[in-house]
């Protein structure tokens, strides 16, 4: 197993980049850039604000292939668990995040930037519960 | 057009803010809700970075003259109440999130770099939020 190491300075970078995107977002379509509901409300299926929506996320897949071309083993990820882990936490990230209405982007940036009670709720109840099941994982493991 | 060009645009941006901050990188995220283990700080830098940015642009964004760009009016979210869908919604989504070391926007990135286990996890959530949708009989 690889340890991941400390990085602040890219962390604020990037951070401000994602802050940078979700201003975009907001000041540009007047919306929150929260994926977890912008693949939901996707999912529905129905005509209306769809363009949008899958331009976003067509945004994010198309840079994260382009990234892998350009810097192929360079780009860091390390992964644990196989498919029926992978299966699990898929299922659950999907139905908690449409229950919960968000996910990290919609409550734990754009929530708590704009000072909401509900998102400071969710991103606390979303990071015991993952510090619990990253807890329980290596106590099993 | 314009929209959809600016959404993408908006979803690069917010892609390389990820990968920058290696948030692509599941080891990263499980490295944070680690506490009890070795901990790694980073993911707080990355949430202080886009909170402090994005809280000056909402900020200025509640001036009665503010309006989007694209749009005739902001769209905020509308729902106040804490309630046990936030709750219970928010506990399921982080263990998940701690299973895999993925939330969606950065799943979605990471879809492209070639594992399979991703565009399993991928699938599995998007067939979890369709199941969710189904079931509540969600219309948008």
């Amino acid at each position: 197993m690889s340890i991941a190491e400390f990085s602040p300075w890219p962390a604020l970078a990037g951070g401000a980049l994602i802050g940078l995107a979700a201003a975009l977002t907001w000041w540009g379509l007047g919306r929150i850039a929260g994926v977890s509901n912008i693949l939901g409300q996707l999912l529905v299926f129905q005509r209306g604000h769809w363009g949008w929506r899958l331009a976003f996320v067509a945004g994010l897949l198309g840079t994260g292939a382009v990234a892998k071309a350009l810097l192929g083993d360079a780009l860091p990820f390390q992964l644990e668990g196989g498919a029926g882990r992978m299966i699990l936490a898929g299922l659950l990230v999907g139905v908690g995040t449409q229950l919960g209405s968000g996910c990290t982007s919609g409550h734990g940036v754009c929530g708590i930037a704009r000072l909401s009670p509900r998102s400071l709720v969710a991103t606390l109840c979303f990071m015991a519960s993952g510090m619990a099941a990253v807890l329980a994982l290596s106590r099993m493991v | 057009m314009a929209r959809i060009l600016f959404a993408f645009g908006a979803g690069v941006v917010f892609a390389i803010g990820l990968l920058v901050a290696q948030m692509t990188n599941p080891a990263k995220v499980t490295g944070f809700l680690d506490i009890t283990g070795r901990w790694d700080p980073t993911l707080a830098f990355v949430m202080g970075g886009a909170l402090v940015v994005f809280g000056a642009s909402w900020y200025l964004s509640r001036r009665p003259s503010a309006r989007p760009v694209l749009e005739a009016a902001f769209q905020p979210p509308n729902a106040q109440v804490i309630d046990w869908r936030l709750v219970a919604g928010s506990l399921v989504f982080g263990v998940g999130w701690g299973l895999g070391g993925f939330c969606p926007g950065p799943a979605l990135v990471s879809a492209g770099f070639g594992d399979a286990r991703v565009w399993i996890f991928v699938g599995s959530m998007l067939a979890g939020m369709v199941g969710f949708n189904v079931a509540t009989g969600r219309k948008g």
